[in-house]
């Protein structure tokens, strides 16, 4: 599903140059969950959205669902790649994130809405589906309230319904219970592991051990490489998998 | 470019940022409402102006005669100079001058009546080509004629406001008044676009005053009508006058006082480069107005920009292309301005109909009114630079990574 062979990323700070992802390798498979941990500077946010096309790296290669998504930044087809990389985040990928990034003039409703807009799907079709997955989420009642209106763990709900609105076939949160207290975190952790069920490859970046450990494969990172790659033997899934830790 | 979920997600925006599309709407229908306001009032003042212009013929001279000043051929000064009908004539014969006239006024007691209706009016006493001078509109009758002139023919041609005073509706043609004691038959009745100044006039043929009022052969002052003459050819006309008359009336030719000459043609000059430099100054000022009007457009587009980078990396994020962002931000910023501006053509235009109704024309304002064709361009101008002053912020704010645009506070 998804494969990064040597990838580089640095970031210029400044007159120096953060060298934050010194030739990565990964690969996931379609229907894994993935948490992706480490100490912050350690790439793990810079390795999401690079995967999710939010930004650009410098070297090595990215195939996300079988597509190469050559830099484009640097390219002079760079319009063309933009296009298609928006196409690739509307209709292969859904995010979340820690501070959920709902726009706050739009109602839960409408939020949820959005990507199915920038598919061309008329507004009946659009609305009708978006208060079905608030209905998922058990917050059809609050479809018509603003984000500022809600608590955390309804707007991250409404988040992960508007990622899965577009039916992707990869979820990427970036410290998706970051601001959220741990009971919360559980019933989101709980929302991921669903979405995980149905077929959906899920990449969940975090620094928190008990949300880690629902996942089935711990990626560790440090200083821009993989520190360590882990089965999870914790992870409770219909499937039965051995409960000892594997290395990769 | 014209799908109804891109107006609808507008609308949608619109509604729900009600400040900032009030903030933007504002500063552009101000603009053009004070261009409009601007333009709609320089015309004014140039109507009122115009105005005091169109009683008369902007093509004349008009020669009057003064004491002279100046020693001349062993005459002493203080010396009266008055014309009389050899010199109209004299004058009148010169290369250049198309239409000749002489005017006295009646200066002996000046009450007309008629049955048991007086009053105290000008009178005029001209030649039949006067009316070259003065744009009369004749109401009922005749003006004079050169059969008047010649055979000394006591009729009279009365202002409208001469008339209603003696008549008071009765039709006066072919009636007798009586000037200063004299019978005069009434030929004629006129208007005057210049103003009721002139309407409280009498003419009489200057022949007949001159034998019935003890005139002798004295004109008060000749009037040339200059065909299409310019300023220069009017200057040294009067220059060739000069001379003229200084040999037949034996005056220094540099008098300042011997000879005064009203010159039309000049004065209307003078008058149209006041108007062309109000017309300028006006659309200095407006131009100025409109500059600040997109300058505001402009800031607050990018302000607005500004504030939806997040919002921008939230869309780009759910799959939005930048070129779908930057045409909302573009059509959204295009509407507004096109609405307010058509708000502050239609607010502007509907004062000055108001000030134009209510007010009434005077000497120096009337009819303020703007050319529509000019405000419209000008609401388009601040319509596309709104759109140029947003579209460069959209567009970099469009190409920017998602990643940076989302972490944007």
């Amino acid at each position: 599903m998804i494969t990064l062979k040597n990838l580089h990323k640095s970031y210029e700070v400044g007159q120096n140059k953060l060298h934050v992802l010194k030739g990565f390798d990964l690969s996931i498979e379609k229907g894994e969950l993935v948490s992706i941990m480490g100490s912050s500077g350690s790439g793990k946010s810079t390795l999401l959205n690079i995967i999710g096309l939010l930004d650009t790296y410098d070297e090595g290669e990215l195939i996300l669902d079988g597509d190469l998504i050559r830099n484009y930044s640097d390219s002079k087809l760079r319009n063309l790649n933009e296009r298609k990389a928006a196409h690739l985040r509307n209709a292969t990928i859904g995010f979340v994130f820690q501070s959920f990034n709902l726009i706050s003039f739009k109602n839960a409703k409408e939020n949820v809405a959005l990507p199915l807009y920038y598919q061309g799907v008329g507004r009946k079709k659009r609305n009708r589906m978006a208060m079905e997955f608030l209905e998922k989420m058990g917050l059809e009642e609050w479809a018509e309230h603003l984000p500022n209106e809600l608590s955390g763990g309804q707007k991250q709900r409404i988040a992960i319904a508007r990622a899965l609105i577009s039916k992707p076939k990869i979820i990427l949160a970036d410290e998706p219970t970051g601001a959220l207290d741990s009971s919360t975190s559980m019933e989101v952790m709980e929302l991921f592991k669903e979405i995980n069920q149905s077929g959906i490859t899920v990449i969940i970046v975090t620094h928190e051990n008990d949300i880690s450990r629902e996942t089935e494969r711990i990626i560790r990172l440090k200083d821009g490489l993989i520190e360590k790659n882990i089965k999870n033997g914790f992870h409770k899934s219909p499937a039965e998998k051995p409960k000892i830790l594997q290395t990769a | 470019m014209f799908d109804i979920d891109k107006w609808q997600e507008i609308f949608s925006t619109i509604r729900k940022n009600k400040l900032r599309t009030i903030l933007t709407g504002f500063s552009v229908a101000w603009g053009i409402f004070m261009l409009i306001i601007l333009l709609g009032s320089g015309y004014g003042l140039e109507n009122g102006v115009k105005r005091e212009f169109t009683g008369d013929a902007v093509n004349y001279l008009s020669i009057n005669a003064g004491i002279t000043s100046m020693p001349y051929k062993g005459l002493s000064p203080g010396r009266r100079l008055r014309f009389t009908n050899e010199e109209k004539k004299e004058l009148g014969s010169l290369e250049g001058v198309d239409k000749s006239s002489g005017r006295s006024a009646v200066w002996a007691n000046n009450t007309l009546s008629y049955k048991n209706e007086y009053g105290n009016f000008d009178i005029f006493a001209v030649s039949p080509d006067y009316k070259f001078v003065e744009s009369l509109i004749i109401l009922n009758g005749r003006y004079l004629n050169k059969i008047d002139e010649d055979d000394y023919r006591k009729v009279v041609v009365l202002g409208r406001l001469v008339d209603e005073a003696l008549f008071k509706g009765e039709d006066p043609l072919g009636k007798y008044i009586k000037v200063s004691g004299v019978p005069f038959k009434v030929i004629g009745t006129f208007d005057d676009p210049g103003g009721d100044r002139d309407l409280t006039r009498i003419y009489i043929p200057l022949s007949t005053a001159q034998r019935v009022f003890n005139m002798g052969n004295y004109v008060g002052s000749i009037l040339l009508n200059l065909g299409d003459a310019d300023v220069e050819e009017s200057l040294e006309m009067i220059e060739v006058i000069k001379q003229d008359l200084s040999e037949k009336m034996k005056f220094d030719p540099t008098d300042p006082r011997a000879i005064f000459v009203y010159n039309s043609i000049e004065q209307y000059r003078t008058f149209m480069n006041l108007f062309s430099n109000i017309r300028l100054f006006i659309w200095i000022i407006g131009i100025g107005t409109i500059i600040a009007g997109i300058v505001g457009v402009s800031n607050i587009m990018m302000i607005v920009v500004k504030e939806r980078t997040k919002e921008i990396g939230i869309r780009k994020s759910m799959g939005a292309t930048p070129w779908s962002i930057i045409s909302l931000i573009l059509q959204e910023s295009i509407l507004i301005t096109g609405f307010a501006g058509y708000i502050g053509l239609v607010m502007g235009v509907g004062l000055l109909e108001l000030l134009s109704n209510v007010l009434p024309a005077t000497d120096y304002f009337a009819n303020p009114e703007v050319n529509i064709q000019i405000a419209v361009y000008a609401t388009l101008l601040l319509v596309i630079s709104g759109a140029l002053a947003g579209f460069v912020p959209a567009r970099k704010a469009a190409s920017v990574k998602p990643v940076v645009a989302l972490r944007d506070e």
